[in-house]
């Protein structure tokens, strides 16, 4: 790295180590941060930006290594040590009190004071001079949650230069932003650094990391991948970083992209114009029996948003969905399920597991829930049921009666994918089951789903890592944007020419 | 030996033995039971009895905490219960009759299950925090029960209502029986369906069971329900032992009371894992507790700042975050020693 080291970095992030039971989070990341720069910090699910900046702001304590602001070690236990030292964070979904007022919201914790009380006068006009500085003028005393999100957000920010802060954490701002939003905060952004604030800028958005950023941080498995100016970091330089190239422990996983599928029949389902305002733009996806789809993209490109659509999980606002040639009606999960779809979520935590029920419990929750309360599945049935998937799908520790949450995280999404075949689906919807887990259970997950395509079943598989979606899948949905922008033919495409597909300019796209 | 002890009934139980002990120490006739007539009397067969009440509406509220709930609405429940059953009595010809007994008790109990379902729709429809929900007949419960009752605190004679609460069966009172078969029954449909899994899953992890296809709603809903019948059982329970409708004294408090015996039976008011039998420990807990105040003679005034502690003791030791801490204490200690052996 030829990086210019004249400036002395306000904040000096080295070897930073965080690790959490089972996993290592963060190994020995290097950071650094200059005065008067927007620094994007970028990185697909798990790639540790957030414990990055939570460690940084006193959130996490961290294992190993050291951190250094304006020249001084510190160790911060809390985020008040992390404000004191001049650190600041606004995060995606705005940490402030709807319903105190705005100059409230600015200046808590910092009302100017006159006689032991506190001076209200004297708070909205310190208040809406602080506003003002970021070009924002608003009656300082309406309520914050009368104003828009954007609006809150710019509270949010002189809310961090009431306590004079040097370094300026944006996590995901601008998510709910529409264009002319995100100029003003653009705006807003620019002049703070010009006067010398350093910026942390975190966004899924590529082409406004490259309208804003100075440089790029690349976090990839929580480890650094590197730093560069933002002007010599190509788009699809980028991609592939943040996407990676894993060094391939799966060669005996045979690439499943040659086995042919036939594709002449009916779709097992089929969903035209599905889509929600807002959320995605309205798409189709036919998945054939045997056929395993992978669906390509970042973060926040809709591959997610999609299939929740296709399970209810969501609701779509447009489109129908046809299972075997017929037009069914999929508002909530349990119409999916009695049309045999199954679908397990990207948070395998908050919207998988049932923590604390046991493994047993857990793998037949699915049978159970379709045949209602008063058909209790168990005894010898249970049993039967629990150890021929623990044993097809190898769940360590063998032991059923172990609370799930104890289990390691591939585990997990082997009860997971145990649960949902137990019931015999048509479809199986798997989005990001190998994230997060050790190679060992990431291999057999790989080789069970090549199996059951093989099998007959119908799979939709997404995955941050191309690799995988290109060895596995027989045919690729490519996303950007919250947009399908087309299919390609495993058969004949390489991980590059997704990611040339993900990175194309936008203009391209709609050309 | 130590799986033993670390099986989450111990401390509960272990809380009540304390209990039992202490009573009997300083008062022997405590665990004395006499027979008069083939009947059992004694200070443990009163609190086989007077727990009855507390047993159906803990068992209740036992269900609606599982689902994160709460239900606060069971008290006034209680007392609209009562005034319908007897208001019926009263007004009839023939109040010692079985088939106005039967009446009376239905339609009791019928109404305050439309209230219990009214609650579980507030809470699992419309999606209103179960505190508030609950909170809104908690206030009008009592009202409309005066309004039943026309105002008056109702009393009526009639000998197989006041058998309920007041008679012997087999040796053993009657309420007795009632807990013993709500108990039973609520166990039975939990453990011996999927009901009991399924509401700890939507407990424990409301959008994971969505997403698995649990019928979350429904389950909720019917959680409600059933607390609200239990109340009504209570009610009917709560008048036949004063042989009175009394709108503003009937379950009061009770609310609180179940609450606290689900909580000391060791199921978390976080929602998820609900044990039965811990709830039934924690009545008779504080059962007990209470008239273990009576005879050691606190006076009336005090007795609920008696009651205060001893929940507070209870629920220190049953805090994780104590006994981590005290075990982190013991290791500190018992290392020191150890060091202390070495040298």
């Amino acid at each position: 790295m030829t990086e210019d080291t004249a400036v002395r970095p306000i904040v000096a992030m080295t070897g930073i180590t965080i690790r959490f039971p089972g996993v290592l989070a963060l190994d020995g990341v290097d950071f650094s941060l200059r005065p008067g720069e927007v620094h994007a910090l970028m990185g697909e699910n798990g790639a540790g930006k957030s414990t990055l900046i939570k460690a940084l702001t006193g959130v996490y304590s961290i294992d190993g290594g050291s951190i250094e602001v304006d020249g001084e070690p510190r160790s911060f236990s809390t985020t008040a040590d992390a404000q004191a030292a001049g650190i600041s964070t606004v995060y995606q979904e705005v940490n402030l009190l709807p319903n105190l007022s705005v100059g409230e919201n600015v200046m808590l914790g910092h009302e100017p004071r006159r006689a032991g009380r506190i001076d209200w006068r004297g708070v909205h006009a310190e208040a809406a001079e602080h506003l003002s500085n970021l070009g924002v003028t608003i009656d300082t005393r309406s309520l914050l949650s009368s104003h828009s999100i954007a609006l809150q957000q710019l509270v949010a920010i002189s809310r961090a230069m009431v306590t004079d802060s040097k370094v300026l954490v944006l996590d995901e701002p601008t998510s709910s932003l529409d264009r002319s939003e995100v100029e003003q905060l653009f705006g807003v952004v620019r002049d703070l650094r010009d006067r010398g604030v350093a910026i942390i800028f975190v966004s899924h958005f590529l082409d406004q990391v490259y309208e804003i950023s100075d440089r790029i941080t690349v976090l990839r498995n929580g480890k650094l991948v590197g730093t560069s100016a933002a002007a010599d970091l190509p788009r699809g330089e980028l991609v592939s970083q943040m996407l990676g190239r894993v060094v391939d422990e799966f060669e005996n996983i045979s690439r499943a992209a040659d086995r042919q599928v036939d594709r002449t029949g009916t779709p097992v389902v089929s969903a035209t114009g599905l889509g929600r305002r807002g959320v995605l733009e309205p798409a189709d996806l036919d998945v054939f029996d045997g056929e395993v789809v992978g669906i390509a993209g970042l973060l926040g490109s809709g591959r997610t948003e999609l299939v929740r659509l296709l399970y209810g999980a969501d609701h779509a606002d447009s489109g129908r969905v046809a299972v075997r040639g017929s037009t069914v009606r999929v508002a909530t999960p349990r119409h999916a399920i009695e049309h045999r779809i199954a679908f397990s979520s990207e948070d395998r935590r908050a919207e998988g597991i049932i923590g604390d029920l046991t493994v047993a419990e857990n793998i037949v929750l699915g049978i159970q829930a379709r045949r209602g309360w008063l058909r209790k599945v168990g005894g010898s049935e249970k049993e039967t049921i629990v150890s021929e998937y623990m044993a097809a799908l190898g769940v360590r520790p063998a032991d059923p009666s172990m609370l799930v949450k104890n289990l390691s995280g591939g585990n997990q999404q082997k009860v997971l994918l145990a649960r949902w075949l137990a019931t015999a689906p048509q479809l199986i919807i798997l989005d990001e089951p190998t994230r997060g887990i050790d190679v060992g259970a990431k291999a057999d997950i790989q080789r069970k789903v090549t199996e059951l395509a093989a099998d007959g079943l119908a799979v939709v598989f997404i995955s941050s890592e191309l690799e995988e979606v290109v060895r596995l899948a027989q045919r690729i949905v490519v996303m950007r944007d919250r947009r399908k922008i087309g299919e390609l033919d495993a058969h004949d495409s390489s991980v590059d020419d997704v990611v040339a597909a993900i990175a194309a300019e936008a203009r391209e796209a709609v050309a | 030996m130590t799986k033993i002890f670390k099986h989450r009934l111990v401390l509960p139980i272990a809380a009540l033995v304390a209990l039992i002990l202490v009573n009997t120490i300083s008062r022997p006739s405590f665990v004395s039971i006499t027979v008069r007539d083939g009947q059992l009397y004694g200070s443990v067969i009163d609190i086989l009895r007077n727990s009855a009440p507390l047993m159906l509406v803990a068992l209740g509220m036992t269900i609606v905490i599982a689902t994160r709930g709460i239900d606060l609405s069971v008290g006034a429940l209680m007392a609209v219960s009562g005034a319908v059953a007897l208001t019926i009595i009263d007004g009839s010809g023939s109040p010692d009759s079985p088939a106005t007994l039967g009446i009376a008790i239905a339609a009791g109990v019928t109404v305050t299950l439309i209230f219990g379902a009214w609650n579980g729709f507030l809470v699992s429809v419309l999606g209103i925090q179960p505190i508030i929900a609950t909170l809104v007949l908690m206030l009008a419960g009592r009202g409309i029960a005066l309004l039943i009752t026309g105002g008056f605190i109702t009393t009526v004679t009639s000998t197989p209502y006041k058998f309920m609460s007041q008679g012997y069966l087999l040796g053993l009172p009657f309420a007795f029986y009632v807990s013993v078969v709500a108990i039973v029954l609520v166990a039975l449909i939990q453990r011996r369906t999927a009901l009991g899994v399924l509401t700890e899953s939507v407990g424990i992890n409301p959008e994971a069971s969505r997403l698995a296809g649990v019928r979350s709603r429904g389950i909720v809903w019917g959680a409600y329900a059933v607390s609200g019948l239990l109340a009504g059982f209570a009610g009917i329970l709560y008048s036949s032992n004063i042989m009175a409708a009394d709108a503003n004294a009937a379950g009061q408090y009770i609310e609180l009371d179940a609450i606290l015996a689900v909580v000391l039976g060791g199921t978390s008011l976080m929602g998820g894992k609900f044990s039965i039998a811990g709830t039934v420990i924690g009545v008779f807990t504080i059962q007990t507790l209470k008239s273990t105040i009576t005879f050691l003679g606190v006076p009336p005034a005090v007795s609920p700042l008696f009651m205060a502690m001893v929940v507070v003791i209870v629920v220190l030791v049953q805090s994780q975050r104590v006994r981590n801490g005290a075990s982190k204490l013991w290791a500190t200690v018992s290392s020191r020693k150890e060091a202390e052996v070495a040298r």
